[in-house]
């Protein structure tokens, strides 16, 4: 038997998948405008995997879980996220922040369960979207951004609405401000945002970052120092929602 | 429905406007409402109430205002029924809870106000509202900021009566609503003609606790598990209830009462988490939260908000001969709303926890339409009460739109997915 989660998020989405011992593999793709296709292309993958999916469960999550026909259950991100962290870090108490492309979620988790979740989905700032705007704005990818935060010096970007900070970026850049103060800003103000959360909602036990900015090393720093404590993560973080839905699916 | 126009032009509504709300509502109603399994029978008065709420009964009441009556629109549950009634006039809760009505409340308002604020301007200013329009006064309450200061650009369409409400409950304050009530009354009898009497006005308290009394009966029933009768359904009654003529709405309510006690004899477990809405009013059409919540899998048993408990909870007591023996009853029923416009308002918190063992929820989900501050400020002593309690808490916050449906509905699945997990949950703070 196969236990397969699908996470379809609003930039990419992705699949993990469980044989009856252990995780056997991951994909990540991007969703593009129609989750139906997506969820479509998941399965030719899963088909060229030898994935049988008369022999799987199979969970979707994410906010394109509806568009997944051949699922057996619809689980929400916010479960599966806690779920797949757990599995991830194996601590008892942890506080698992996920950045996504279209919202942050703050969740308490306790063994594997959720007690507790704040969700900032009303707005991009503060998303992965926030980040992704800003990088193209500089003309560099995410990555090169984030490098070049940590040899920059803070520089406050004072709007948190998108479409006004990118102005103020495009005029940062127009008055010869460094580039890498620019981005040492950008990627301060987010992380303003998320320690506002996260003190909001309170931290307990390990805090783990989740989602697509897991392998941004120098993120992760920052955010650290910001918010004085070690960030755990790992590279497949990133699949924290799919693991967690494939697990979720042995339950089915 | 029959043909009102000729009714409603009389009452200086813009009718090509009105008709775009007219072709709205019906299909929100069919989609929402008619497509859940195994309504009581006796929902249908209800129904047909709401299909004809801008029709028959509007010529209802136009008919009581061509034999003489007037007819007085309310804003808030701590205005006393029992005064309009009285005085011999018919009042009308107002409903204001479409989206329709924001554009034009925001042609005069901020944009950064409460919604319910924003559309019962708008459908003043817009004419699209024909209880507005057949009402010949306004009657106001100094509740919130936004509603102190919204009935004065009302006041330029049509007569407004504020009445001034305390913001503590303090014996004197108990004083000054008493006094406030006597000025109600004052206005109410220049407005009709009518005298209020001790024998009219204890005939009046007497109608109003029935109304009360078979709400609470449907409340009750409610407790227990699974519900007779789904929270979409229990709204629909409750918001009828402002607007609808007081006897002919309790017989039907009893009559649905009877109908479920006879339905909790043989109810099959249905698994369904049990819901408790607290927070801000939900005013006709606004069904957006209970059909999100039981929409999954789910059922709301309680609203503990002004179109729920804190409109029924509580009787006015007609012991006493005299119109200051009454005025003191009333004064103290309606003080004992716990409004977060209060403070302190702990008592608000402390009906939650109570209503959370009466009947027996799962969970309680806090429903704060945008920019209310006062009810937003509150959420934090209800989070750390609940907490303690180990009751599982979800805060949505939400305006009349439905752009942000697809968010609530992934916060609220969560939440039941939390609450389904089993252990033992506590928030944190
Ligand atoms: S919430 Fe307060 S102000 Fe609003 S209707 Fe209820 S009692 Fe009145
Ligand atoms: S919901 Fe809040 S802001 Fe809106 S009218 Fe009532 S008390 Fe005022």
């Amino acid at each position: 038997m196969y236990y397969v989660g699908i996470d379809i998020g609003s930039t990419a989405s992705k699949v993990s998948v469980f044989d009856d011992q252990e995780l056997i593999f991951n994909i990540v793709m991007p969703t593009g405008w129609n989750s139906v296709d997506t969820s479509n292309k998941i399965k030719e993958e899963l088909d060229k995997n030898k994935i049988d999916l008369e022999n799987a469960k199979v969970v979707a999550t994410g906010y394109g879980r509806i568009s997944v026909p051949y699922a057996d259950k619809t689980i929400t991100e916010i479960t599966c996220h806690g779920k797949g962290a757990y599995y991830l870090a194996g601590k008892d108490m942890m506080t698992v922040v996920d950045i996504g492309g279209q919202d942050t979620k703050i969740i308490n988790i306790e063994n594997g369960r959720v007690t507790n979740f704040l969700m900032n989905d009303k707005c991009a700032a503060g998303t992965g979207r926030f980040l992704e705007l800003m990088a193209n704005t500089l003309g560099v990818t995410l990555e090169e951004m984030s490098y070049m935060a940590l040899k920059g010096e803070d520089l406050n970007i004072t709007s948190m609405c998108t479409v006004f900070a990118e102005s103020e970026v495009i005029s940062l850049i127009g008055s010869g401000a460094k580039r890498e103060d620019i981005a040492r800003g950008v990627i301060n103000s987010i992380i303003g945002r998320i320690t506002t959360l996260l003190n909001k909602q309170g931290i307990r036990g390990d805090v783990y970052l989740t989602g697509g900015l897991c392998e941004l090393a120098s993120f992760i720093q920052l955010l650290s120092e910001k918010i004085d404590r070690k960030v755990n993560t790992s590279s497949l973080a990133r699949y924290a929602g799919s693991i967690g839905g494939a697990l979720l699916a042995k339950n089915i | 429905m029959g043909d009102y126009r000729e009714l409603w032009s009389n009452l200086g509504m813009d009718l090509d406007k009105h008709d775009i709300l007219c072709e709205a509502l019906p299909e929100a109603f069919g989609s929402i409402y008619l497509t859940q399994e195994n309504r009581p029978e006796n929902m249908n008065y209800f129904n047909y109430a709401l299909a004809e709420v801008h029709g028959a009964r509007i010529e209802e009441i136009n008919e009581a205002k061509a034999n003489g009556k007037k007819v007085v629109g309310t804003f808030c549950v701590f205005v006393p029924d029992e005064v309009i009634l009285a005085a011999g006039a018919v009042g009308v809760g107002l409903c204001s809870g479409s989206q329709f009505w924001i554009e034009d409340g925001e042609k005069v308002l901020p944009r950064n106000l409460c919604p319910l604020i924003k559309a019962f301007v708008g459908a003043k200013v817009s004419r699209t509202c024909p209880y507005f329009q057949s009402s010949d006064m306004i009657v106001g309450e100094t509740t919130c900021d936004g509603k102190k200061k919204a009935y004065e650009i009302v006041e330029e369409y049509m007569p407004v009566h504020v009445m001034e409400l305390p913001q503590m409950k303090r014996e004197k304050n108990y004083e000054q609503w008493k006094d406030e009530i006597k000025l109600f009354i004052s206005r109410m009898e220049e407005l009709t003609g009518n005298k209020v009497t001790v024998e009219n006005l204890k005939k009046a308290i007497d109608l109003v606790n029935r109304k009360r009394r078979a709400l609470k009966r449907l409340y009750d029933l409610r407790k227990n598990t699974p519900s007779p009768i789904s929270g979409l359904d229990a709204l629909l009654v409750t918001q009828v209830a402002f607007l609808d003529d007081i006897e002919r709405f309790i017989e039907n309510t009893n009559a649905l009462c009877d109908e479920l006690e006879e339905r909790v004899k043989n109810l099959e477990p249905t698994g369904k988490k049990r819901i408790m809405i607290t927070g801000t009013p939900m005013a006709v059409p606004n069904w957006k939260l209970h059909s999100i919540v039981e929409g999954l899998d789910a059922e709301i048993v309680v609203e503990e908000t002004c179109t729920g408990t804190r409109y029924f909870e509580g009787e006015v007591s007609t012991e006493g001969d005299t119109i200051d023996d009454l005025l003191k009853n009333l004064a103290d029923r309606y003080m004992n709303i716990n409004c977060a416009c209060f403070t302190p308002n702990n008592d608000r918190t402390e009906d939650i926890i109570k209503y959370a063992e009466e009947y027996n929820v799962d969970g309680v989900i806090y429903y704060n339409l945008s920019f209310c501050h006062t009810y937003a400020i509150e959420y934090k002593k209800v989070e750390n009460a609940l907490a303690e309690k180990s009751i599982p808490l979800l805060n949505i916050e939400t305006d009349y739109s439905e752009e942000d449906s697809g968010q609530i509905k992934t916060r609220v699945e969560a939440f039941l997915e939390m609450i389904g997990s089993g252990e033992k949950l506590h928030t944190v703070s």
